[in-house]
């Protein structure tokens, strides 16, 4: 069977799988007597065993299977769980990702047997009391499919003679009748082995859409998606083809089992007490089916409850997390139509403008208005398509912690909020590093040992927190320690120590541009070097990496009691709200999100503060940028006494006043790339496209401070 | 563009008048200065008119900035100041010569006119040596069509050093 077809799905399962996992055996290190938590994961084990054999990575599929009979007999009762067993537990999961990161790169699982974990499971089987403990997990392995297979045999049969249709779906039956279309009743058998019963279904769902039209599901199409089937489904199917062509269809997807195809008859309205009987018949069955799992541990405290609460679980899932998996290049393409649409709407103000100044236009403008919610709403929607809740990026975190709290040997725990904060898929996929970086940091440097802890009065264990949250137009991801904060005075002394700089500029500096040192390349203040963090690569990587996505981090530090990273980073990179202005004969645009205020400043009014030129507003002084001359466009001439244009921008809490020659207004522009043929300034962060036409340049005002 | 519909009509007069030959090339010809280049036709996505360039800050100086080719930002150079010859003077003949050199990304070139479109043979054409002083560089060699010389330009040459600014 050719699987590769099925390599990202297969891939994005395991993940989630792995992901479960981590979470529960988390929990389980917490509650080790949880059967609910157990249960999770033999069952998050087990399709994982399943999914690898199936794709044939027999490596990772025996690593899981040793990791399933461990589970099975603690779900038995045979033994209880013990913290060693957590270690080795989680090694196997390390495993488990390489095994996936490997498929992932070359579609092979790599060569390393693992035989060590292997061992360490077998030996936790046998040193339990059990020596035949894997014998017996395999026998009742069978036992179990056994149990399952003469349980279906019983069940096989032509289901769709249960499928209730109600009167829409009658009207098209008899239209297809009279119409000389055939209608068939469809029962289809998947295999029992199959890992994607949903993929298979899909399959089978658009051979049939080939030759005619599927007018009835049971169970409904969203919820063989979402794979809530039991190994069979139903379908009322309309088409001009034979049923034997029907039936050959279907068997030419793979894994069908049985494909069950006769002519549909519409069976008479009346009867309502038998079509009950009949429509209550499957979910019978489907409870009755997968009842065996649970109850096949009898010795499990109440199987019931544990039976019950995994499988309500598993089903809710899919609910809280519908996602449909879109091709980023098609988004891309949404993206794009939309940047058009934009265009279109700004020439079409343009436009407008012209006619007004001959004579009236207001069904224009009205049309305009239109057109503006129109556009407004849609990128709004498409924004949404790519924003992806940062939670799939910080799930990681908590296991991170764990192992750093023994490798460091101290007490830490982290506490996240807003994981469910929406973040562009592109941030999303960078932000992970930087964020790992940060709470090692915390976790090494911040964090104080325990002893120091509880010698200053504080709690024994440290806190780390990450929260994220939207604030207007971006998102901030902090992460904040209790520990000791960033004692400023050992920063300078390392930073003299390594050359950075002298003696005497450390006197001068603020507490502000000590912490920047933080930031240089190269730079760590841990007295102990650790392979946790110290090894000088970090947050100069951090930084930048944060400054590619167009956020700042910005550094709260509080001697004693702490220090808080703020990440802050724009909620979309592709359409920002733009003030327009002229400076000499050229337009730029600059992001309104940096825009403070705009003055209007007497050419007295500038002062000379150790040769460079600032103002005095409302109590700040602000350093004043002449955009002319760090763009190189000749100025203006006339100029002498005229009022200057300033706007005051806004980088972290330092604040500088651009000048520039003309306002033209607010304006949506839509952010372009300008080619990788052309290196651009640093200063100039893209192009947009405005309504005439012409490209403008957009300014970045964080790099011009 | 109507330029462009005519040049297609060559193209396919000619494709249609002889048959395909395995070791000919389509150059455009473009007149730079006093003397002709021909531009290999299969990186030519695009020929334009004479637009608004917008002045890109603080590049080398034969960056002449970016134009909005149906909604996509592209780069502009000059091929005169890449050549070393005097400044462009923008006349009614001036074009820009898009050319695309992988999938997505596109560069506009100046040329002070475009002339028309050549078949050469590689019996017409000659190699240049690999001793090539800083206007030949960008050469790739010398065709002869008509009784008429054209300098071929290597494309990939040009804008390799582009990249590298």
């Amino acid at each position: 069977m050719d699987t590769s077809q099925y390599l990202d799905i297969f891939l994005d399962e395991s993940k989630e799988h792995l992901q479960n996992l981590s979470d529960q055996i988390m929990e389980l290190e917490q509650n080790p007597e949880n059967m609910d938590t157990i249960n999770e994961i033999f069952r998050a084990a087990h399709s994982l065993k399943g999914m690898a054999g199936t794709m044939g990575y027999k490596r990772m599929q025996t690593l899981t299977h040793d990791m399933e009979n461990v589970f099975s007999e603690v779900r038995n009762g045979t033994f209880k769980v013990q913290p060693g067993m957590i270690d080795v537990l989680f090694k196997c999961l390390d495993a488990l990702e390489e095994y996936v990161n490997n498929i992932q790169q070359t579609t092979e699982e790599g060569t390393n047997d693992n035989q060590n974990l292997i061992d360490a499971l077998n030996s936790i089987l046998k040193n339990s009391g059990e020596v035949k403990a894997a014998g017996s997990a395999a026998a009742s392995d069978k036992a179990d499919s056994a149990a399952a297979v003469s349980d279906k045999s019983n069940a096989k049969r032509e289901r769709w003679q249960d499928i209730k249709i109600n009167d829409t779906e009658r009207m098209l039956v008899e239209k297809a009748n009279a119409e000389g279309f055939k209608v068939y009743g469809i029962t289809v058998y998947v295999e029992e082995a199959c890992v994607l019963k949903a993929a298979r279904a899909f399959l089978v769902f658009k051979a049939l859409e080939k030759l005619g039209e599927i007018i009835v599901s049971a169970p409904t199409a969203q919820d063989i998606e979402d794979e809530k089937f039991d190994l069979t489904f139903s379908l009322i199917f309309i088409s001009k083809s034979t049923k034997d062509e029907v039936k050959a269809a279907i068997k030419s997807v793979s894994e069908i089992e049985e494909a069950f195809c006769e002519e549909y008859v519409l069976a008479e309205p009346e009867k309502p007490a038998e079509e009950v009987k009949a429509a209550e018949k499957p979910a019978e069955e489907i409870k009755t089916a997968a009842a065996p799992a649970p109850t096949a541990a009898p010795t499990a405290p109440s199987p019931i409850a544990s039976g019950n609460k995994p499988s309500a679980k598993t089903a809710a899932k899919p609910v809280v997390n519908r996602t449909v998996r879109v091709d980023i290049e098609k988004l891309d393409n949404l993206m794009n139509l939309v940047s058009e649409l934009i265009i279109a709407k700004n020439s079409l103000v343009s436009a407008t403008e012209a006619a007004e100044n001959k004579g009236d236009s207001s069904s224009v403008n009205e049309q305009i208005e239109y057109l503006e919610s129109v556009t407004t709403n849609l990128h709004e929607s498409v924004m949404k398509v790519r924003m992806v809740p940062i939670e799939s990026v910080v799930a990681k975190f908590p296991r991170m912690i764990r192992d750093l709290s023994k490798k460091l040997d101290k007490k830490m725990e982290l506490y996240m909020s807003g994981e469910d904060t929406e973040l562009d898929r592109t941030v999303v996929d960078e932000i992970g590093d930087p964020l790992m970086h940060m709470l090692r940091n915390s976790a090494d440097h911040g964090l104080e040992p325990n002893d120091v802890r509880v010698a200053n009065g504080k709690p024994e264990v440290g806190s780390i927190f990450l929260d994220a949250y939207q604030d207007g137009n971006n998102v901030v991801i902090e992460v904040r320690d209790d520990g000791a904060g960033i004692n400023i005075e050992a920063v300078k002394g390392k930073a003299i120590e390594r050359g950075i700089i002298t003696p005497e500029q450390a006197d001068t500096m603020t507490e502000k541009e000590v912490i920047d040192l933080l930031f240089l390349p190269s730079f760590s203040t841990a007295k102990k070097v650790s392979d946790v963090s110290g090894r000088g690569v970090g947050l100069d990587v951090v930084k930048s990496k944060i400054e590619s996505l167009s956020g700042e981090v910005e550094v709260k530090n509080r001697l004693g009691q702490g220090s808080s990273w703020i990440i802050r980073l724009p909620l979309t990179l592709a359409i920002i709200q733009a003030l327009m202005v002229v400076i000499g004969d050229e337009k730029y645009a600059i992001a309104l999100g940096s825009i403070q205020t705009i003055e209007d400043v007497s050419p007295d009014d500038i002062k000379l503060v150790q040769a460079k030129e600032v103002i005095h507003i409302r109590g700040t002084v602000i350093p004043i940028i002449r955009l002319n001359k760090v763009l190189e466009i000749p100025p203006r001439e006339d100029d002498g006494n005229k009022n200057l244009t300033v706007i005051i921008v806004k980088k972290g809490d330092k604040l500088a006043g651009l000048v520039v020659d003309e306002l033209i207004g607010q304006q949506e522009v839509v952010i372009k790339s300008m080619g990788k043929y052309i290196k651009v300034p640093k200063m100039i962060s893209g192009a947009t496209i405005l309504g005439n036409g012409e490209v403008a340049l957009i300014l970045d005002t964080n790099a011009l401070i | 563009m109507d330029e462009i519909k005519v040049m297609d009509e060559q193209m396919r007069n000619e494709s249609l008048n002889r048959p395909v030959e395995h070791d000919t090339t389509q150059y455009i010809v473009t007149q730079l200065g006093g003397e002709q280049y021909g531009i290999d036709i299969k990186y030519i996505s695009n020929i334009i008119r004479m637009s608004k360039i917008t002045r890109v800050p603080k590049v080398s100086n034969y960056i002449k900035g970016v134009i909005n080719v149906r909604g996509v930002v592209i780069p502009t150079i000059s091929l005169r100041l890449k050549m070393g010859l005097p400044e462009d003077e923008i006349t009614k003949k001036t074009r820009i010569i898009i050319l695309t050199l992988d999938q997505h990304e596109s560069i506009g070139v100046l040329v002070d006119e475009v002339k028309e479109v050549v078949t050469l043979d590689e019996e017409h054409t000659e190699r240049m040596s690999y001793e090539k002083d800083d206007k030949e560089r960008y050469l790739s060699g010398v065709g002869k069509a008509d009784g008429k010389l054209i300098s071929l330009l290597d494309i990939t040459a040009v804008l390799a050093e582009v990249v590298d600014v």
